[in-house]
């Protein structure tokens, strides 16, 4: 129980009448790479804010790293696929800021500005914070504000102002959702790197399917779209699909015209529960895989005609 | 077809007609040098009908005007110093104190829903009065020293910075307040977040609305003071002594475009995120 570093039972939550989560379950291990995906509607930004702490839920208990979640605090960093840096400080205080902010207080930061004292902590702050900027490639771009870079640029920063806090868990909305294809391809290598260094668990939300897989360890499909006989459904969503993905190594972008990433790929694409109910006959969904230890409680039926 | 060419041409010149930067400034100089020459034009005609005419003085009676502004009186003061500190003392604690008002409550209410619902309808009420009708009642309730001017000009002043601090305090991203809370960082460290993001749109505020707090310390100088700009002017109308109100009036404007400059330079050197 201990090894889950994020630990959801039971969880329902909605919004006035509008039920979004219902009765959701999910583990994370330490040091896995999770994706989620799923349609438009399913609830990922739901179940991302509860899993920040932003929210509490309805009904059920979101654990973090061993403690049950209460509010947004320290044990997480966060990177969103907007709205990521302060538009008042420039790239390096961007990054400084995390530290500054963990190691003084403001009537220093007010008053003791310029004593030395203080100037040394906010150069050994720097050097650490330029490590990072150097890890995402951005070392130069220190003296820039947030508005004079790409897009691109601007979640680098926002992943380095995340990882200089050396968070366990890094949760992840959509990070790479706003760039054109080539930035996303570089900054998903990037990411993967950075995870094989750190060895951090990563919570990743994405609406893309090649996305998740490519750079996952576990993907896991959370939907709205799905049959049950379970009498306490309300239309809430739950994950309907939890499969963990193993190539080896290494992770290029040859990967992603492989075989085998591919037949990942179609695997779960062919899960109804992505579609909404377009297609009514293959609706009466798949037999559930159970194959990930940690997977969540079976919610439909086994269906023999349905493939693999 | 001819239409549109002639649509696109105004006095000859083009839609996309790039002038040299100092071209404004030379026209306003022009234009300003302009007036000045139709002012000395019309006072000497007037003096022409009217050797003793009091309403356009001639530029040598606006330089005695002048004189007699900057010379030291029989005490040793310079009764242009003196109005000029007796005004901007209370303008500067005015717009002080107005300022922190309406950036402090702004700023809360931005931030807390419950500080929002709670003043949100009495700040648009209070912003709807016209404050010039509350000078009666400032001058009634806190009698006619210095501090009903300063509160005449609060009063004036912090709506209207208030909404403005307030709007862009609700602007910002909750997702950044989360992301604070990440770095450990406390409610305190979150509204000090929000006030480093909004301080330049609170000088603008400040920057725009200076002219009605001249405005207010004008009115209120008008009606009770002992010196100042605004009681000088006033006090000399009496007498039709246009020689006097003029430089003064000249001084004031000055005055009030040195301030604006002065902020606009300011937020530019503290702030040069602000507008990119």
């Amino acid at each position: 129980m201990s090894e889950h570093v994020i630990d959801l039972q039971g969880i329902t939550h909605g919004y006035g009448p509008k039920v979004v989560l219902s009765s959701l379950s999910l583990r994370v291990r330490k040091g896995e790479f999770l994706s989620l995906v799923g349609p438009s509607g399913c609830g990922k930004s739901t179940l991302f804010r509860l899993i920040t702490g932003e929210e509490k839920p309805q009904k059920g208990i979101v654990m973090v790293g061993g403690k049950p979640k209460d509010g947004p605090g320290p044990d997480v960093g966060i990177v969103y696929q907007a709205y990521t840096l302060f538009p008042h400080l420039t790239v390096l205080g961007n990054v400084i800021h995390a530290l500054m902010v963990r190691d003084t207080s403001i009537p220093e930061r007010v008053f003791s500005r310029f004593s030395s004292g203080f100037r040394g902590r906010v150069a050994s702050v720097s050097k650490r914070a330029h490590e990072y900027l150097g890890m995402v490639k951005l070392a130069d771009s220190g003296k820039k504000y947030p508005d004079e870079l790409s897009g691109g640029m601007r979640q680098r920063v926002a992943i380095a102002q995340a990882l200089v806090m050396e968070p366990q868990i890094l949760l992840m909305d959509e990070p790479f959702g706003a760039l054109d294809t080539f930035t996303r391809e570089e900054l998903q290598l990037d990411l993967r790197r950075v995870w094989e260094q750190t060895g951090m668990t990563i919570l990743f939300v994405t609406h893309d399917l090649e996305e998740a897989i490519f750079v996952g360890t576990r993907i896991a499909v959370l939907s709205q779209h799905f049959h049950t006989d379970d009498p306490s459904h309300n239309g809430g969503s739950r994950i309907v699909m939890d499969i963990p993905i193993d190539f080896p190594p290494p992770r290029n972008s040859r990967l992603k015209e492989s075989p085998e990433l591919n037949r990942v790929l179609e695997r779960v694409r062919r899960n109804p529960a992505l579609h909404g109910t377009r297609d009514m006959e293959i609706l009466r969904a798949a037999k559930f895989v159970l194959e990930h230890p940690d997977s969540v409680r079976p919610v439909l039926a086994a269906d023999p005609q349905a493939g693999n | 077809m001819l239409l549109q060419q002639q649509a696109r041409r105004v006095f000859g010149l083009s839609v996309y007609t790039k002038f040299p930067p100092a071209l404004p400034a030379i026209l306003a100089l022009l234009i300003g040098a302009g007036v000045v020459a139709l002012y000395i034009f019309a006072a000497f005609v007037r003096h022409e009908a009217n050797p003793s005419d009091k309403i356009l003085p001639t530029l040598p009676q606006l330089a005695g005007g002048i004189m007699r502004a900057v010379t030291p009186d029989r005490n040793g003061d310079i009764p242009l110093l003196i109005d000029t500190f007796a005004s901007l003392k209370r303008l500067f604690l005015g717009v002080i104190i107005g300022s922190v008002i309406g950036i402090g409550v702004g700023l809360h209410m931005g931030l807390f829903p419950f500080v929002e619902a709670l003043l949100l309808r009495s700040v648009q009420f209070v912003s709807k009065v016209p404050p010039l009708a509350l000078l009666p009642i400032v001058f009634i309730a806190a009698g006619l020293g210095e501090f009903a001017k300063v509160l005449l000009i609060v009063i004036g002043l912090f709506p209207a910075i208030l909404i403005s601090v307030y709007f862009q305090t609700k602007s910002i991203q909750r997702e950044q307040y989360v992301k604070e809370l990440t770095f450990g960082g406390s409610t305190y460290e979150v509204v000090s977040l929000a006030l480093a993001q909004v301080m330049p749109y609170a000088f603008n505020a400040i920057r725009i609305n200076l002219l009605t707090a001249w405005l207010f310390l004008i009115a209120s100088e008008s009606i009770a003071a002992e010196a100042g700009l605004g009681y000088r002017i006033f006090l000399v109308r009496r007498y039709l002594a246009m020689d006097t109100i003029i430089p003064y009036v000249l001084w004031i404007a000055f005055l009030s475009f040195a301030f604006d400059m002065l902020l606009g330079w300011w937020i530019k050197h503290r702030y040069p995120w602000y507008r990119g």
